[in-house]
C-alpha cells in the first residue's frame, strides 16, 4: 500500500507536470477531438433536432422488409494475437422484426 | 364532432399500431391513406434523432439496417422529453440484445461509446482542476478522492471499440483493428468532446477515480488488472480531458 | 427588451450555420430556434446560442407544449423552456396549433386539432395556462392540414380569432401552411389571408414544401426547398394590408449553405421594405 502511494502520488505530479507544458498531453496520449459543437469541424454531426416539418407518405410503409446488411462492419477485421481474423457480420431483419398483425 | 380526448387517443393508438394502415375511426379512404404523413413522420423524426446520435453505429450496421432496428427501438421505447437531443440512453442495451445484430459482437459497446460521446457533449459545464493545484498535491494525492467533471464518462469492452470507432468515424473502406480490450475515457473539458482509448488497466484506474475511489485505491483496483500498469498512464488523459474538477482532501491534518 | 421582434426578415437558425453567421454578422433581423434542441445542461450548443443572442434578437419557436393536447403541458417541459426563456430573453415565444404527446410519450410530429369548440377549450386552457407559467404572451402558428377538417378556411379563422381573443395569445401566421392547408383540403388561401386579424399577426413564417411521392396531389410541409412562388404571392398581399412584419424563412431539411438562406432572407426584406410606410423607407433607402 505504501508503495502504491508513492507510485500514485508521483505519477500526478509528473503528470501534472506534462500537462503544464504545451501540447504534451496531447501529443502522448491518443487524444482524439471529436468535433461535434459546429459547422464545418471535422466530420460534425449536427445532434438531433426537433422540427416542426413533415415528411413523405411512402418512406416508411414497409415493415416486412428483408434488408441485405450493407454497413462497414462487413468490411471490418479485427485481427487476434495467434493470426486469427474475426469478421462481424448481420443477420438479415426480416424474420426478427416483430410479426406483422 | 370528435371530442378531442377520444380523437387524440385513437390518433396516437393507430401511430402505435404495427400495421402501417392503422388510421382512427371516421375517416374516409382518402384521409385514412393520408394519415400515413403523420405516421411517416413520427418514424422518421424519432429514427432520425437516433441516426444523429449514432452516426457510427448507423455506418457500422449501414443505412437501411440501422432505420429498421430503429423502428423496433422506437416501438420499445417511444420517448417522454420532448427534447430529442438525448433520446436513445437504452439503445446500446437494446443493440447489445437484437438477434440479427449478435453476429458484431462489439456493436452495442460501441454504441454505449457514442452515447457517452452525445452525453458528454450536453453535459453541464465546470472548470477542470488546474494542473498545479494536482502538481501541488504532493503526498496527500494518495488519500485524495476527486470530484468528476460532468461531461467525463468512462467505457470499458471487451472490444477495441476506441480503435473502432476511430476506424468507422471518417470515409468508407476496410477497417483493421488488433483484438484487445480497450477502455475510452470520454471528456469535454471545453466546447469541444475528447476521446482517450487507455488500456484495461488505466480504465479501472480512471473508472474508479470517476466513482469516487481515493487514488490509491484506484491504483490497487488497476493493479489487481495489471501488476504493470503505470499510474502515469491513468492520471495523463484524466489530466488531459480535464476530468476532474476538485479535490477531497477528507480530514484536514 | 421588448417583447416583440423588429420587422424585419430572420432566419431559422441552424447550427450548422454558426461559423459563417458569427464569423461574417451577416445583417439579419432576428433568429429563431427550436427551444426543444437546446434543452441541455450545458455544451457548444447553448454556448452557440449564447453567442447568437449577444448579437441578434431571437425567437424561440417550440414544438414540444403540446397545446392542442387534453393533457396540460408538461411540467418538466414547462420548467425547460422557462429557463431558456430566462437565459435567453427572447423577443418572442411562438408554439403550434398541435398536439404532440398523449399518455406522457411524445411522437416528435405536430398531430391534428380537430377545428372545433371542444378543442378551442383545450387549446385555450393550455395556452393560458403557459403564458401563466412564462409570465409573458405567445405566439400560436396556424396548422398545415393533411385530413379534411370540418369548415373551411371560415371556420378555421374564427377559431384563430377566438382563440387570441380568448387568451391574449397573438398568431403566428405561417403562408406555407396556408398553401398546404388550400392544396390539400381546399381551403381558399386568398380568402384565408384577407381574413386574418391582422392587428393580431406577430410573425409570419414562409417555407418550401414538396409534393408527395405516394400522392402527388398532396403537399407536404418539409421545409426543404427554396420559398415557392405562391408563397411570396400570399406574404406580399398579407403585407400589402398590414405594413411589414416580423418574416420568418425557414428552412428544416436538406438545409443549403448559409448564403443560399441568406438569399432567400433578402428576398422577404425587399419585400418587407417595399411596404414599409414612407418615412421609413426613405430612411433606408
Amino acid at each position: 500500500m505504501k508503495t502504491t502511494a508513492v507510485l500514485v502520488s508521483s505519477a500526478l505530479a509528473a503528470a501534472a507536470g506534462l500537462a503544464g507544458t504545451s501540447g504534451g498531453a496531447h501529443a502522448q496520449d491518443m487524444v482524439k477531438c471529436y468535433g461535434v459543437a459546429l459547422a464545418g469541424e471535422n466530420d460534425c454531426a449536427a445532434g438531433p433536432g426537433t422540427t416542426c416539418a413533415g415528411t413523405s407518405t411512402v418512406d416508411y410503409q414497409g415493415n416486412a422488409w428483408t434488408l441485405v446488411p450493407a454497413g462497414t462492419c462487413e468490411d471490418t477485421v479485427i485481427e487476434t494475437a495467434d493470426g486469427r481474423e474475426v469478421q462481424g457480420s448481420l443477420e438479415p431483419l426480416e424474420r426478427d422484426l416483430p410479426e406483422q398483425s | 364532432m370528435r371530442e378531442p380526448a377520444a380523437w387524440q387517443a385513437e390518433v396516437a393508438a393507430a401511430l402505435r399500431a404495427e400495421d402501417g394502415a392503422a388510421a382512427p375511426a371516421g375517416l374516409d379512404a382518402e384521409d385514412r391513406a393520408r394519415f400515413r404523413v403523420y405516421r411517416n413522420n413520427v418514424a422518421v423524426g424519432l429514427t432520425g434523432a437516433l441516426a444523429a446520435a449514432y452516426p457510427v453505429t448507423r455506418r457500422l450496421v449501414g443505412e437501411a439496417f440501422f432505420t429498421a432496428t430503429a423502428k423496433a427501438f422506437v416501438a420499445a421505447h417511444p420517448p417522454r422529453s420532448r427534447s430529442l437531443a438525448l433520446y436513445g440512453a437504452a439503445f446500446p442495451s437494446f443493440l447489445a440484445a437484437f438477434p440479427p445484430a449478435r453476429g458484431v459482437a462489439y456493436l452495442g459497446d460501441v454504441a454505449r461509446l457514442e452515447r457517452a460521446v452525445l452525453e458528454a457533449l450536453h453535459a453541464a459545464d465546470a472548470a477542470p482542476l488546474a494542473p498545479d493545484v494536482l502538481a501541488g498535491l504532493g503526498e496527500r494525492a494518495a488519500a485524495a478522492g476527486f470530484t468528476p467533471h460532468p461531461a467525463a464518462r468512462l467505457v470499458a469492452s471487451p472490444h477495441p471499440i476506441g480503435s473502432l470507432w476511430e476506424g468507422h468515424r471518417g470515409g468508407e473502406g476496410p477497417v483493421r483493428v488488433e483484438a484487445r480490450p480497450e477502455a475510452v475515457l470520454v471528456t469535454r473539458p471545453g466546447e469541444r468532446v475528447l476521446v482517450h482509448t487507455l488500456s484495461p488497466a488505466a480504465g479501472r484506474f480512471v473508472a474508479s477515480l470517476l466513482d469516487g475511489a481515493t487514488a490509491a485505491t484506484a491504483a490497487e483496483a488497476a493493479f489487481a488488472v495489471d501488476p504493470d500498469f503505470d499510474p502515469l498512464t491513468g492520471w495523463r488523459p484524466l489530466l488531459a480531458g480535464g476530468a476532474l474538477v476538485a479535490v477531497n482532501l477528507g480530514d484536514p491534518q | 427588451m421588448a417583447e416583440t421582434l423588429p420587422p424585419r426578415a430572420g432566419v431559422g437558425f441552424k447550427l450548422e450555420h454558426a461559423r459563417p453567421i458569427l464569423d461574417d454578422q451577416p445583417d439579419v433581423g432576428w433568429f429563431e430556434v427550436h427551444p426543444e434542441n437546446y434543452m441541455v445542461a450545458g455544451g457548444p450548443r447553448l454556448a452557440t446560442l449564447d453567442a447568437i443572442r449577444a448579437r441578434y434578437p431571437l425567437s424561440l419557436h417550440g414544438v414540444g407544449l403540446s397545446l392542442g393536447s387534453v393533457e396540460p403541458p408538461d411540467p418538466d417541459h414547462l420548467a425547460a423552456l422557462k429557463a431558456l426563456v430566462e437565459r435567453y430573453d427572447p423577443a418572442s415565444v411562438s408554439e403550434h396549433v398541435a398536439w404532440v404527446a398523449h399518455g406522457g410519450l411524445y411522437f416528435g410530429d405536430l398531430l391534428p386539432v380537430t377545428i372545433d369548440d371542444a378543442s378551442l377549450a383545450v387549446l385555450c386552457a393550455n395556452i393560458a395556462r403557459t403564458q401563466d407559467a412564462l409570465g409573458r404572451r405567445i405566439l400560436v402558428e396556424n396548422p398545415s392540414h393533411y385530413l379534411r377538417p370540418a369548415g373551411g378556411e371560415r371556420a378555421e379563422l374564427d377559431f384563430l380569432a377566438a382563440m387570441a381573443r380568448r387568451t391574449g395569445c397573438g398568431l403566428l401566421v405561417d403562408l406555407d401552411n396556408v398553401t398546404i392547408s388550400a392544396a390539400n383540403v381546399g381551403y381558399d388561401a386568398a380568402a384565408y389571408v384577407d381574413g386574418l386579424p391582422g392587428e393580431l399577426v406577430g410573425e409570419v413564417h414562409l417555407a418550401g414544401h414538396v409534393e408527395d411521392p405516394g400522392d402527388g396531389e398532396l403537399l407536404i410541409d418539409t421545409h426543404s426547398r427554396p420559398v415557392p412562388p405562391d408563397v411570396w404571392q400570399l406574404f406580399r398581399r398579407l403585407v400589402a394590408r398590414t405594413g411589414p412584419l416580423p418574416t420568418l424563412v425557414e428552412w428544416d431539411n436538406d438545409v443549403p449553405e448559409w448564403p443560399v438562406l441568406e438569399a432567400e432572407m433578402h428576398k422577404a426584406a425587399i419585400c418587407l421594405e417595399a411596404h414599409a410606410p414612407s418615412p421609413q423607407r426613405r430612411r433606408s433607402a
